[in-house]
């Protein structure tokens, strides 16, 4: 058939055009190589990645291979949808609400690093998943349009309905599982009533982080849902102030991330030194800057100023990850509920 | 007998075509589905998804009544000035929105409508306290009718351009009115169409998800299609997502079916091909309103371009030129767009060919119906299979022959080319109807047969639908996000991709510059879906 031979040919010119850099990659392969999984936004240009990789190489004598997908939760569609014959040795990138998930797959092998460097808001451990950065959810707002920020979720819930924002839908993002969560946290029973009221402020719900910020930057609401350490971005990177993050007095839920070995790990050692050298100074001191997320350990130096005029919750809210993974249907349902009346 | 084999190869390459389709699909739902795991036994149907269902019917709906009623003024004040300063930039901009990210025409689209837009500014100048609102069943609604009206105007248009000669100097010599012209004339053709085009503009509305959560202002606005993907993203449930898209399948199949029954088989007029030239339209009246139709698209249609594109300049266009990222993101989304456009019209043609000659008069039985029908109902519910159960079939599918990222460019491609069928079908099934229709017999007793009828008369006589179809294809695959996304990014950074990337990141100024560049190079594939509306009719007087 003419159109198949031409659907190959153009295939393989597209194939061609976009291959350089997975063969740039193989070319200079080291002895050993570990391949690592993470989310797109590690290895982009400006992420930690190259850093990280670089970094590393230095200290095993491997090669350092990544494979990126569009975010968290697709690491483990990814990961369910290539089985026991994915090449991960390492997955890097989900978050505190998918370890139980993560774990049921039985994919991950127990980690049994010493992990005594690490401290993260809200004592999280497992033998399984090593945390690498956190960031606490936020409402940010423009200071510019909005002088009196809310400063507790129930004064987002009661207050002024005129002041407008902008939040992720819990069936399809992370931030959006994590407001959830938090009003969860908060009012416990009660949280159908406070999407209920929540309800009138909210301008829209948008699909993932990037539309609602979007949406935010435009000027279109004053308030958005997204991290304390948004704001660190606009200051170092933009060197404007005028976005910032509210304190609320409630505290804030926290989105821990973290990287676990996989059972199949062609290079369970290294896999192991990947792990604890993540948790090293070396790691975490790249991390701030280019994932705009708090270290979990001592980094070599002081982290920019921008960071010390970041929200530092009093409180932090964590639901166990088993409790999320039983109930998260419930709670959807109940936000649904909440969210469609009119 | 040479016409009999010509006519048996023909029927041959159609039905390799339609396999070679249907197993593409069949086998990712079938190695879905045999992934085992998923389903946590809850219900199908229960009120959550019947809700859904509902909205989806009813933004659809109203989105392509909308479409289609904008769509037709449009098309015919285009069709009676076939000439004024601009008109074929007019036209490529009509191809432009269909080439853009959603996201990126959601955002254009706010600044002129949105709450802080031009229009509200505007209004708060007068002393209007009450803005315009986009968030909800309007927003949705407008944002449809801006991606949607100039795809159904074209159509519509390319369908008035091909009324033959003769009825427009027979109308003149009988000197009709406007209305009778309209209603023998245009009305006739325009219905013809009609199913197919409100067809595709209902399928694009009801799978639209991202404009009509972004737009919508609460989860009460939800597609089907957002229950698909929550299925196989967050639940990872493939059994549901399938399920959920057979009922997306089986609500627009009746509709079609109903639209179906609308239509009239259109009446081919013979024509001595002389160049069309309209009598109508000279009053001042019908100036005005043609002359209002047009600016009211163009206003309507240009703003959010322009906006989109003063946002791009704002961002450092100097360094994303340098970018090689950006280089690499340019040639493999030009490259999978050609390809996928070239495959899909292609495979478009030759099915339609095929299930035209199957059912020609002499040898029409239920098989042949059958056959024909199964072309055409597969080039259009094609578009209700979301791209991303069809992406991670195949990546279960490949699996066992290593790394499946080497495979990404040529599932993409295939992806892509199967979801501009529908749009190249629209464009190419009714010209060369009436290609066929005009020069079937004459070709046959002259014994012109195969690559000399393809070269003498076929692609001369179908240059501009099929630049046309090319182009449409083109732009459709360059917008399109979901098939890269499930393969991986550094394998394959497509500029939507990037343009999305960007974005996640912080990096609007960015984002918004690589939508320009988007923007161009979609322009770029609508001139040359043009080229041939500027050719001078040769060896004729005007």
């Amino acid at each position: 058939m003419s159109n198949s031979s031409q659907l190959k040919l153009f295939s393989r010119l597209a194939l061609a055009a976009s291959a350089s850099l997975v063969f740039a990659g193989t070319a200079a392969a080291a002895d050993k190589t570990l391949t690592v999984y993470t989310y797109e936004s590690f290895i982009t240009e400006w992420g930690p990645g190259a850093k990280v990789a670089e970094a590393f190489e230095k200290t095993c004598e491997c090669k350092v291979n990544y494979v990126g997908v569009a975010d968290g939760v697709e690491l483990l569609t990814r990961l369910k949808l290539e089985g026991e014959a994915s090449k991960a040795d390492i997955v890097l990138g989900l978050d505190t609400n998918l370890v139980a998930e993560a774990k049921a797959t039985g994919f991950f092998a127990p980690h049994g690093i010493e992990a005594a460097g690490i401290t993260v808001p809200g004592s999280f451990s497992d033998d399984t998943f090593v945390p690498y950065d956190y960031g606490h959810f936020a409402v940010v707002y423009d200071t510019e349009t909005l002088k009196t920020p809310p400063k507790s979720l129930k004064e987002l819930v009661e207050g002024d309905a005129s002041q407008k924002i902008v939040i992720e839908d819990p069936r399809t993002s992370t931030p959006g599982l994590g407001l959830l969560l938090w009003v969860k946290a908060v009012y416990g029973d009660e949280a159908g009533a406070a999407w209920a009221k929540l309800k009138d402020r909210v301008l829209t719900v948008t699909p993932g982080w990037s539309e609602a910020y979007g949406l935010f930057t435009k000027g279109e609401a004053p308030m958005v849902l997204s991290y304390t350490t948004s704001p660190a971005y606009h200051m170092v990177a933009e060197n404007t102030e005028r976005y910032q993050a509210a304190a609320f007095s409630e505290g804030h839920y926290i989105q821990i991330e973290v990287a676990g070995m996989t059972k199949n790990a062609k290079e369970p050692e290294l896999a192991k030194q990947f792990l604890t050298f993540m948790t090293g100074a070396e790691f975490q001191s790249i991390i701030p800057t280019t994932n705009w997320m708090m270290p979990v350990a001592a980094t070599k130096e002081p982290l920019p100023d921008a960071f010390n005029k970041l929200v530092k919750p009093e409180n932090t809210f964590l639901l166990p990850s088993e409790e999320v993974a039983k109930n998260r249907k419930a709670w959807i349902d109940e936000w649904l509920a909440a969210m469609s009346k009119n | 007998m040479f016409a009999l084999r010509e006519n048996r190869m023909t029927i041959v390459a159609g039905a390799l075509c339609l396999g070679a389709f249907l197993l593409f699909v069949g086998l990712a739902i079938v190695a879905l589905l045999a992934q085992t795991g998923g389903t946590d036994g809850s219900t199908l149907f229960d009120a959550y998804i019947w809700r859904v269902t509902r909205f989806t019917l009813l933004q659809a709906t109203l989105s392509t009544l909308l479409s289609i009623l904008f769509a037709m003024p449009v098309a015919r004040a285009l069709a009676r000035r076939p000439r004024f300063f601009g008109r074929i930039w007019l036209l490529r901009l009509m191809a432009l929105p269909l080439g853009l990210p959603v996201l990126v025409g959601a955002l254009g689209l706010i600044e002129i409508w949105g709450r802080q837009g031009f229009l509200n500014s505007g209004l708060r100048l007068l002393g209007l306290q009450q803005p315009v609102s986009i968030y909800g069943l309007f927003g949705i609604l407008l944002a449809h009718v801006f991606f949607n009206m100039p795809l159904a105007a074209r159509l519509f248009l390319a369908g008035l351009e091909r009324i033959p000669a003769e009825y427009w100097r027979s109308a003149a010599n009988l000197g009709m009115p406007s209305h009778a012209l309209f209603r023998f004339i245009e009305w006739p053709v325009l219905r013809g169409l009609m199913p197919g085009a409100a067809g595709l503009v209902f399928m694009l509305c009801a799978t639209s998800f991202t404009l009509v959560l972004t737009l919508g202002g609460g989860p009460a606005a939800s597609t089907i299609e957002v229950a698909i993907y929550q299925a196989l993203r967050f639940d990872f449930d493939p059994p549901r997502a399938i399920a959920l898209s057979g009922l997306q399948i089986a609500m627009t199949g009746i509709l079609l079916l109903i639209l179906r029954r609308l239509a009239t088989e259109p009446q081919e007029g013979m024509t001595g091909g002389r160049t069309m030239r309209r009598f109508d339209g000279s009053t001042w009246a019908a100036r005005l309103t043609d002359g209002a139709w047009i600016a009211l698209a163009l206003l309507f249609l240009g703003a959010p371009l322009v906006a989109i594109v003063v946002s791009g300049l704002e961002a450092d266009l100097l360094k994303l030129v340098r970018d090689g990222n950006v280089h690499r993101a340019l040639v493999t989304s030009a490259a999978i767009a050609l390809a996928s456009a070239l495959a899909s019209v292609t495979m478009a043609a030759t099915m339609i060919r095929a299930a035209k000659t199957v059912v020609s008069p002499r040898q029409t039985g239920p098989a042949a119906r059958g056959f024909a029908g199964a072309i055409g109902a597969s080039t259009s519910l094609i578009l209700l299979v979301p791209p991303v159960v069809l992406g991670a079939g195949w990546f279960l599918l490949l699996r066992p022959f290593g790394d499946v990222a080497r495979f990404a460019p040529v599932i993409v491609v295939a992806i892509n080319a199967l979801m501009a069928l529908p749009f190249v079908h629209r464009i190419l099934a009714p010209a060369m109807a009436t290609h066929a229709a005009r020069s079937d017999r004459l070709t046959a007793s002259l014994g012109i047969r195969g690559f000399h009828r393809l070269r003498w008369i076929d692609l001369p006589a179908l240059r501009k639908p099929l630049l046309m179809a090319l182009s449409f294809a083109m732009a459709l695959s360059l917008g399109d996000l979901g098939a890269v996304a499930l393969f991986g990014s550094q394998d394959m950074v497509t500029l939507p991709w990037l343009l999305y990337s960007r974005m996640g990141s912080y990096r609007t100024a960015d984002a918004a510059g690589l939508a320009l560049f988007l923007g161009l190079l979609c322009l770029i594939f609508t001139i040359l879906g043009t080229a041939d509306d500027n050719r001078r009719p040769e060896g004729r007087k005007a």
